[in-house]
């Protein structure tokens, strides 16, 4: 897939192979209830070529740390701290950089295919608009680039695909169209925003497929999901988000293996699985997560944690790095590496 | 033996298709065709299968909300009408339901507490709203949430405290068979959890039995004892738990349970089975082949029997039923 190379590459680059460097971020909204921090300045790196998931609960701030970084936040919402894209600054106020990187090396994928795909166009006049709008291609080229990409993608018959529209595809076809859309330009990097969570198991499975093929390619993939069993099959690192911060990263194996931070564990915990013996009960988090808005000192955890004590309810752990694992806890579970 | 409280024969149900023009014939998308179902008091039956298998008509069916082409409905023995209004509340009384969608499932207007008590007049007439505020705060003690909650409002509460609201709406009159369709299946994991061990400690507490309908098969092998797998309107394989799980036979039961991600990145993938991962092979009722075995469309072993003829349901040994004209020489597990 290697028709688009945009011509600028790697400019500037950090040091290490960050694509994506996000610091201190907080995301914002202003509601008619006061001011709901979603994100709590969280600082993360996206390495080339990696997949990194990105976990946690519904209003865990895991959409809206991307969403953020890519100035994309719905009208009453604002993003402060940094996030550079291969060394350029995103949020800045010149809004060149995020123009020249959104949508063309950077791309989106969301849950509903249906929302990103345009009822009244075909999947072909949608796809090649994504090149042509850039004047990327020529019109005879984007055909070309769209029957290339569906298949790359595994469209069914791509070439009579491309004259269909929206409503006559399935819902996996329709997703892997709106994949199709995002890979056009060639990104650098693939943002995945609950991309199987509308689908069938059978269907998700190929879609997943479809993404770590991509990957293998030597796309970069942000993968926003609350499935821990889509993470173990495609991530290479994961980030776990509760009430707006990361709370524990880690490699995949070593955070399924070992998890260090309490809510991490009680999470991987409370999967049903098929692989394990029935037991009387599910391990569940007792409590709720903190509605949006509320502010507590300490630990947003700290009210559900098995482990906590005064220390949690007072100050707020920071993220402390211990090779290549971070978790943010007063008290890490142990022979995880990082209790220190 | 303990006592049926459900049965249903050969439910059908069918929704008629938009015709090209009005000289057109009709044509029709067969929801559910000919399906039996069972349930008996205190049992726990899982109903799985992909989205348009009909899991949800089928709950509809049994709820009254849709009308069946043709098949029967019995609660305890006595058929149950759409028309019949008598029969019918008789089985509301003790047949209630719990939806996807929480907040959906309860008026934004009233008030927990009046959610719960209008259900329980519903069913016990005026008389029974003296005690209502009694038996409320009990349902609601019952489900895990605090009575102080009564006087709150469905935005006020979290997906999961709706959730469980919800449920006590539901058990408030005392049913004996609850409906779940897709009960859980827009909450996080962690509350999801808690849901689930809430249904299953009323079930154990009070012999509820449970119609689990559900897409994801690691829940229902949790709360159910029995297993009833649905493709595109027709019971491919109905078995007890220990045995769909460990031993499932209909090659679409297996192709199902393979594709279910595993949480855990250590060991790789376990190949693709025997589903075909090649693309569009989602199912549609519209992709539904005239003729013969609905899944032989799909199926890597179908040959001309297949496509010719449908299965019926054959028990295999150990209450299992499966309805594939190979089962006897398929593969056994990879």
């Amino acid at each position: 897939m290697g028709c688009v190379t945009p011509s600028i590459r790697g400019r500037a680059d950090v040091a290490n192979d960050a694509l994506l460097a996000i610091r201190d971020l907080s995301v914002e909204f202003a509601t008619p209830r006061g001011v709901v921090r979603a994100v709590r300045d969280v600082s993360l790196e996206v390495r080339r070529g990696e997949c990194l998931a990105i976990v946690g609960e519904s209003g865990s701030g895991k959409s809206q740390l991307l969403l953020g970084s890519f100035g994309l936040l719905a009208a009453r919402g604002s993003a402060r701290g940094s996030a550079r894209f291969a060394g350029e600054e995103l949020l800045g106020s010149d809004q060149a950089p995020l123009r020249a990187v959104r949508g063309t090396r950077v791309a989106m994928v969301f849950q509903d295919p249906m929302n990103s795909l345009t009822p009244h166009l075909t999947i072909g006049r949608q796809l090649a608009e994504v090149v042509l709008d850039r004047r990327l291609l020529d019109p005879q080229q984007a055909r070309a680039r769209s029957i290339e990409v569906l298949r790359a993608v595994r469209m069914p018959e791509p070439e009579a695909r491309v004259r269909q529209y929206p409503h006559e595809l399935s819902g996996g076809q329709r997703q892997r169209a709106a994949i199709a859309m995002a890979l056009m330009t060639n990104p650098d990097l693939l943002v995945a925003d609950e991309p199987t969570t509308a689908l069938d198991v059978t269907v998700q499975a190929q879609v997943i497929d479809v993404l770590r093929e991509a990957r293998d390619g030597g796309l970069s993939l942000v993968l926003i999901t609350h499935d821990l069993g889509v993470v173990a099959g495609i991530a290479d690192r994961v980030a776990v988000m509760y009430a707006g911060r990361i709370v524990e990263l880690a490699p995949v194996r070593e955070l399924f293996a070992s998890p260090a931070h309490p809510y991490t564990a009680a999470l991987l915990a409370s999967v049903p699985r098929l692989d394990t013996p029935v037991a009387a009960r599910l391990a569940s988090i007792e409590g709720q997560p903190p509605r949006p808005g509320e502010e507590r000192p300490g630990c947003a955890f700290a009210p559900r944690c098995p482990g906590a004590f005064e220390r949690c309810g007072a100050v707020a752990p920071q993220l402390r790095h211990d090779g290549a694992r971070s978790v943010a806890c007063h008290a890490p579970l142990a022979d995880s590496g990082a209790a220190s | 033996m303990t006592e049926r409280l459900l049965r249903v024969r050969g439910l059908t149900v069918r929704f008629p298709l938009r015709r090209a023009s009005p000289f057109a014939s009709r044509s029709w998308l067969t929801a559910v065709d000919a399906l039996d179902l069972e349930v008996a008091e205190g049992q726990s039956v899982g109903i799985v299968g992909e989205s348009g298998c009909g899991k949800s008509t089928l709950a509809r069916a049994i709820l009254a909300l849709v009308t069946p082409q043709s098949g029967t409905i019995e609660w305890r023995g006595e058929p149950v009408g759409r028309d019949d209004r008598g029969g019918l509340r008789r089985m509301r009384r003790e047949l209630q339901a719990v939806f996807q969608d929480p907040v959906g499932s309860l008026d934004p207007r009233m008030t927990i507490g009046e959610s719960i008590a209008e259900a329980l007049v519903a069913l016990a007439g005026p008389q029974g709203r003296p005690a209502a505020a009694v038996r409320v705060n009990a349902c609601l003690d019952e489900v895990g949430l605090d009575p102080a909650l009564a006087a709150r409002y469905p935005h006020e509460l979290s997906g999961g405290q709706c959730q469980r609201a919800a449920i006590a709406r539901a058990i408030v009159g005392r049913p004996r068979l609850l409906v779940c369709d897709e009960a859980v299946s827009a909450l996080d994991v962690s509350v999801q959890a808690q849901i689930v061990n809430l249904l299953a400690g009323l079930q154990r507490r009070h012999g509820l039995a449970l119609l689990f309908i559900s897409h994801n098969l690691a829940v229902v092998r949790h709360l159910c004892d029995e297993v009833v797998v649905l493709y595109l309107g027709r019971v491919v394989e109905r078995a007890p738990r220990e045995a769909i799980f460990a031993r499932p036979r209909h090659p679409y039961t297996r192709a199902l349970l393979a594709a279910v991600p595993r949480p855990d990145p250590s060991p790789p993938e376990p190949a693709g089975e025997i589903l075909s991962r090649e693309p569009d092979t989602s199912p549609g009722p519209a992709a539904k082949p005239a003729a013969g075995c609905a899944y032989s469309a799909r199926c890597p072993f179908a040959d001309a029997t297949c496509c010719a003829q449908a299965p019926v349901l054959e028990d295999t040994g150990g209450g299992q039923l499966i309805a594939c004209h190979h089962w006897r020489t398929l593969p056994t597990r990879p």
